[in-house]
């Protein structure tokens, strides 16, 4: 249950972040309205004009919330959902690619969280080149993959998920391995003594209790797929989905476009994590969690 | 009377970093079919080891260990026993009848038939009406008495327990000893206890095997002379205080408490 009273403090943070953020973009803006100004020779502006010009800017620094509100609701709202213009239409190709390449990743990871926690060999041999992965900046080998994997005839949504699934499968990985090793000694020893075999004992003990560290594991890796969807979209340019609305907005300048991908990308992500959390709430009250 | 464990020269030596630890050294025991065997000693006399050198969880280093005539092991594999650990080690995901029921999943039990033993042993531990709690809804004594249903849902003859009381407080205690005492009378079991606890050992046992540490070794066997029907305060006979004193003379003699 939530604590009463905790919906006013979630407002003044809200009303705090809006706060700061209007006059962060009066700040960044200013300097390029005066400048602009000057350019088209406009003079006599007062402070006031000058203020109120900042917040209503084409191409702003930073767009202010008003205004990336209106783009919303310009491309969702207003757009038909299949339209190039419309940013349900974007959003769902980069969401299709994101739950593809993540449950590629979530069923990698358990896969070879299950090789490494039963295999002392696979867990020497492969540990060190799962780190390893991880450690290539995902910028630099997405265009490679994209480009590998076009010469060989797979575009579209695979290549993008495969990139989804480089980033997902990691946590999953370690969360897993560490979940697989977490029955005690004391549960192991009881396994042992009714003689069950390891496929029993993954069923019925290693699995359930590695499910908590599954769900902290697929917050994490969920949200990295979105980003290493949106990271596969930028060497396709001028093409679909999230990730080449920000390259074409920042080709043109269109800061508003980009900021509203954003917005999209980020709400897209905070729905996956808050889906991840709903499903794990039930599953937990299924294996009967003592209600926190 | 046959001896459903026999043990000659056992010894067991643990190697660690810091150079070799004995844990067990020239045990010559028997337990007997139907016998209740406590094992009572100080911390290190090798006890609790002693038990899961039976239940094969620990192998023996030097002489020879039988159950039922065999090895630990394939007595392990057989499920010649139920093991019932010092802390109950429910699966806390599982409901108090769907703990009875792993090791019966576990070795393939048909559902009647799980249904008709979960029943049972529910009964038997006095937790008719918990079957759909969790373990975290019942107390540590619940706790300990689900898990030694969970122990004898499958009929092993031989039942070990270590320290399964040794975590709950006095009262409790006292409860189960005598709840388990009627279970020892109507199932007719062999059952080996390991426990610190002096009136303990005397209240539940045939047999007392007296053990000391440094290294781990028996230092008396004492057979009980109290009647099979033993009501709580049985504890304040001249007979009960005799033989708890011999335990603590046996206790005395291994020098435990020098250290």
């Amino acid at each position: 249950m939530k604590p009463a009273g905790s919906t006013i403090p979630i407002l003044v943070v809200l009303l705090a972040a809006l706060v700061l953020w209007y006059l962060g973009a009066i700040a960044l803006n200013w300097r390029g309205q005066l400048d602009a100004d000057q350019l088209r020779g406009v003079t006599g502006q007062t402070w006031t004009d000058t203020l109120g010009a900042t917040l209503g800017q084409d191409k702003p620094l930073l767009p202010a919330p008003h205004q990336l509100v209106a783009e919303l609701w310009k491309t969702i709202a207003q757009q038909a959902v299949t339209s190039k213009k419309s940013l349900v239409y974007h959003g769902w190709i980069t969401l299709s690619a994101t739950l593809l390449g993540f449950a590629f990743g979530t069923a990698l990871g358990i896969g070879l969280a299950v090789l490494i926690v039963h295999n002392d060999a696979t867990n020497r041999s492969l540990m060190p080149w799962i780190i390893a992965s991880q450690t290539v900046p995902i910028l630099a080998i997405a265009p490679m993959i994209i480009v590998v994997l076009n010469a060989v005839g797979i575009s579209g949504l695979v290549p993008k998920a495969l990139i989804s699934t480089y980033l997902s499968f990691f946590p999953v990985v370690v969360g897993m391995v560490k979940g697989f090793r977490s029955p005690e000694s004391i549960q192991l020893d009881l396994m042992h003594t009714y003689n069950a075999s390891k496929l029993q004992s993954f069923i019925k003990l290693r699995w359930p209790i590695a499910l908590p560290y599954l769900f902290a594991s697929m917050k994490v890796g969920v949200a990295a797929s979105l980003v290493g969807a949106i990271v596969g979209e930028l060497p396709a340019g001028g093409g679909n989905g999230l990730g080449a609305r920000l390259l074409a907005g920042s080709y043109y300048g269109q800061t508003i476009q980009i900021w509203s991908a954003l917005a999209v990308a980020a709400l897209l992500a905070g729905g996956l994590v808050v889906i991840v959390g709903l499903v794990e709430r039930a599953v937990v009250r299924e294996m009967g969690a003592r209600p926190a | 009377m046959t001896a459903v464990v026999s043990a000659k020269n056992l010894g067991l030596t643990f190697s660690t970093g810091d150079g070799d630890v004995v844990a067990l050294t020239d045990v010559n025991l028997e337990i007997e079919e139907g016998e209740f065997v406590s094992f009572i000693g100080p911390s290190g006399c090798g006890k609790t080891t002693f038990l899961r050198v039976i239940a094969d969880l620990e192998q023996p280093t030097s002489g020879s260990i039988t159950i039922n005539g065999m090895t630990p092991e394939a007595a392990r594999i057989s499920r010649a026993y139920g093991y019932v650990f010092q802390a109950p080690a429910l699966f806390p995901w599982r409901t108090i009848e769907k703990n009875v029921a792993l090791p019966l999943e576990i070795m393939g039990y048909s559902q009647a038939e799980q249904q008709a033993r979960i029943a049972r042993t529910m009964e038997l531990v006095n937790l008719t009406g918990f079957e759909r709690k969790f373990p975290w809804q019942l107390s540590g004594g619940m706790q300990q008495r689900a898990s030694i249903a969970r122990a004898l849902a499958f009929d092993a003859d031989l039942l070990l327990m270590d320290e399964p009381f040794g975590a709950l407080d006095e009262i409790v205690r006292d409860h189960l000893n005598s709840e388990l005492l009627k279970l020892f009378a109507a199932t007719k079991k062999t059952i080996a206890f390991v426990t610190h606890s002096i009136p303990e050992a005397v209240y539940l046992s045939t047999k007392i095997v007296v053990m000391s540490p440094r290294p781990g070794r028996v230092t008396d066997i004492i057979r009980s002379t109290l009647p099979a029907e033993r009501p709580l305060d049985i504890r304040e006979t001249p007979e009960f205080l005799e033989i708890a004193h011999r335990v603590r003379e046996g206790l005395r003699a291994g020098h435990s408490y020098e250290e």
